[in-house]
């Protein structure tokens, strides 16, 4: 047994075997995943999204689905969790794009030369049929060595056809001269895949094996593409011309001022779902009418005469902060239709094929701050929920990109809960003094990205991305993502949010709330010139971002206040949640740099413009 | 000239590649010295798009700058 085994998720008992699905991203891997082993696996269009390996069961044996990747190697996460669960297969089935097998075959062949016994899938056969391109599939066996199965997985056509070939998987035809070099190899490596991972120069496998990595990556590369294009030369028959309506809207997405337009139409549309529709009516109704108007006076009634609300625990329980209440009521009713509505508006620009299109477009305007494009994606997601944006930071090239973008996160992106808050408060202020504010948020941006670009040394990555076809979201698929991913998330933050429920309750009954206020009054009241009160909304906004810009809107503000306060509580501290993300993410030394320079920057630049305005 | 100077629509051939993990990355994508791609759009100094054999990539303007080509009439 390899020592990879023991290493990941898929480890296995004796007898089963390994049925592992392979393919470039958005090649839909993830639907033969669903289909065969009814359980949902996370598909996207935007590569590199899921790191997390899908694990199901077919019969006696085990599914594994894999990251998206080009190759079989380690040039990101993606690939090497890829490459130790590819070690581990008995079985692969490999699902290609029938649209681009120049670039799929690669991979295939790659495959092909390890020997692990494979099936084809060759997806999207209807869609290559609409464009024209014939496959001569036939053909295509005859020269992979391994069945061939034309598929069309999201109109369920031929899933049962490539599960029905499963037993006829064989290992396919390797490049005689990469057979021959990897066959040199195996006196010293036990298997194939192995050793062909060695010849291509990778080091952690190598080490693994105690041998030094061969150098023959380039070479073995260079014959394997001359291979793929050779095959596709022979087997696939390609118009000249495609002139196409989603070529035009590609097109569109970058052209400077049509691309503007539509993220314009983008942004507008994104802020109509979750910021009017969900965060007003759907909120209002969950929060107000079903959880304040009925949850919270029913669970009231029960606990009050076992436990009395005045007590210390009954505060805890069903306070004003409690457990049972506020937490339950936040939880539900504000946060799940909130975290619902972000996946819905997120699955549908990955289905799309937008967001490769975005990072391209905003990539100049990126690389101003050290960063490409692809940053993009994280930055956008940070303002639904900075954890994720933070976690979603792996998908950058290098640990320098890593570091700016997480602080920028970090310290200056609001997340969709705060900025619901922040939005209402603003509203209140009218126009002038919003655009202060916006203005304040956007000059700490570019400062912030403009010196740690200067000061972090290193060099960032370019964009390199592919692009994927602009395509029209499937609502099931939509659904299935949104449904999947907001469990996940309330799985990981509920906790959080009754620890920091419970926190500030504690501080309540304790008096620490009152302590804590006389302690930065000096600061609230002498540098903010804020009431003293403010200070409740930091120790909160230290809980939770919203919590604590909510805290304000309870205070008798003056406009220009209202925007001091909301200065601070943006650039403040990211919540608990975050910050346990951030330590993990970013480890201890960044982690805490970012955490007390955020207190810094808060109230630096909140006092500033304070002694300005006030 | 460099893959940054082609005008959209504009179709090239890669003739070298400097760097071996760029040369690598390409490879993978199917773009290899000899490949021909043609200029699916430029944004003003950002990045190049390329389209070849139903295929687009976006190349940042740093690295497209990098890779040698020569153009196609």
């Amino acid at each position: 047994m390899s020592p990879s085994c023991c290493s990941n998720t898929a480890c296995v008992e004796a007898g089963q075997r390994n049925i592992v699905l392979v393919g470039n991203p958005n090649v839909g891997k993830s639907i033969f995943f669903s289909a065969w082993s009814g359980i949902y696996a996370d598909v996207s269009n935007f590569p590199g999204t899921t790191v997390e390996i899908s694990r199901g069961k077919i019969g006696e044996d085990i599914l594994l689905d894999t990251p998206g990747v080009y190759g079989v190697s380690s040039f990101n996460d993606e690939e090497r969790v890829a490459r130790d669960v590819i070690l581990t297969a008995d079985l692969v089935v490999n699902v290609v794009d029938a649209t681009h097998l120049e670039r799929d075959l690669f991979l295939s062949l790659q495959l092909a030369d390890m020997a692990i016994p494979m099936v084809v899938a060759l997806n999207f056969c209807d869609e290559a049929e609409i464009l024209g391109i014939r496959v001569d599939t036939k053909l295509l066996e005859e020269r992979l060595g391994v069945p061939v199965v034309s598929t069309s997985a999201v109109k369920n056509r031929g899933l049962k056809e490539v599960f029905a070939a499963l037993p006829l998987a064989r290992a396919g035809l390797s490049h005689p001269e990469i057979d021959q070099a990897v066959i040199n190899l195996l006196d010293r490596i036990d298997t194939r895949p192995e050793a062909l991972m060695v010849l291509e120069g990778d080091e952690v496998v190598a080490e693994r094996h105690g041998v030094a990595p061969e150098n023959d990556r380039e070479r073995v590369y260079l014959l394997r593409r001359q291979r793929a294009n050779d095959i596709v030369a022979a087997t696939v028959n390609r118009p000249e011309k495609s002139a196409r309506f989603r070529d035009l809207l590609g097109r569109l997405c970058l052209h400077p001022a049509s691309g503007l337009l539509i993220l314009g139409a983008v942004l507008w549309g994104c802020y109509q779902l979750i910021g009017v529709w969900v965060a007003g009516d759907i909120v209002g109704l969950t929060e107000e009418a079903i959880m304040q108007g009925h949850w919270e006076p029913w669970i009231r009634g029960l606990v009050d005469p076992l436990v009395a609300e005045s007590s210390v625990l009954g505060q805890i329980l069903i306070g004003e902060f409690g457990l049972l209440t506020m937490t339950i009521t936040y939880l539900l009713g504000l946060l799940l239709p909130l975290v619902v509505g972000f996946y819905v508006a997120l699955s549908l620009l990955e289905d799309s094929g937008y967001l490769p299109r975005l990072a391209t477009f905003v990539d100049r305007l990126m690389t101003s701050i050290g960063l490409n494009g692809r940053a993009i994606i994280p930055v956008i997601l940070g303002f639904g929920c900075v954890q994720l944006g933070t976690i979603t930071t792996r998908i950058l090239g290098c640990k320098r990109e890593r570091t700016i973008a997480t602080a920028i996160l970090n310290f200056v992106v609001p997340c969709s809960a705060q900025i619901g808050v922040i939005a209402g408060m603003l509203a209140a202020v009218g126009f002038m003094l919003s655009l202060t504010y916006v203005a304040v948020i956007f000059t700490c941006l570019a400062v912030l990205g403009t010196v740690l670009n200067k000061v972090i040394p290193g060099q960032s990555s370019a964009l390199l991305i592919d692009l994927p076809p602009m395509r029209l979201p499937r609502p099931a698929n939509v659904l299935r993502k949104t449904v999947i991913r907001s469990f996940f998330f309330m799985k990981e933050a509920y906790i959080w949010f009754f620890a920091g429920s419970l926190g500030v309750s504690l501080l309540q009954v304790s008096g620490g709330l009152k302590a804590w206020q006389d302690l930065v009054a000096p600061l609230t009241v002498g540098w903010l010139h804020l009431p003293k009160e403010a200070a409740t909304a930091f120790v909160m906004g230290m809980v939770r971002r919203d919590f604590g810009a909510a805290g304000l809107t309870d205070l008798a503000l003056s406009p220009w206040q209202v925007v001091v306060s909301l200065v601070v509580i943006t650039l403040f501290v990211p919540c608990i949640a975050s910050l346990m993300i951030l330590f993990k993410e970013r480890g201890f030394k960044e982690a805490t740099t970012v955490w007390l320079g955020a207190w810094i920057l808060a109230f630096g630049v909140g006092g500033l413009l304070a002694q300005i305005v006030l | 000239m460099s893959l940054n100077d082609l005008r959209r629509g504009q179709c090239g051939t890669i003739i070298n590649v400097p760097d071996e993990n760029l040369r690598i990355q390409l490879l993978r994508f199917g773009i290899i010295n000899g490949t021909q791609v043609s200029c699916h759009c430029k944004l003003p100094f950002g990045p190049v798009v390329l389209k070849y054999g139903g295929q687009e990539i976006a190349i940042g303007r740093d690295i497209a700058r990098q890779v040698t080509i020569k153009a196609v009439l």
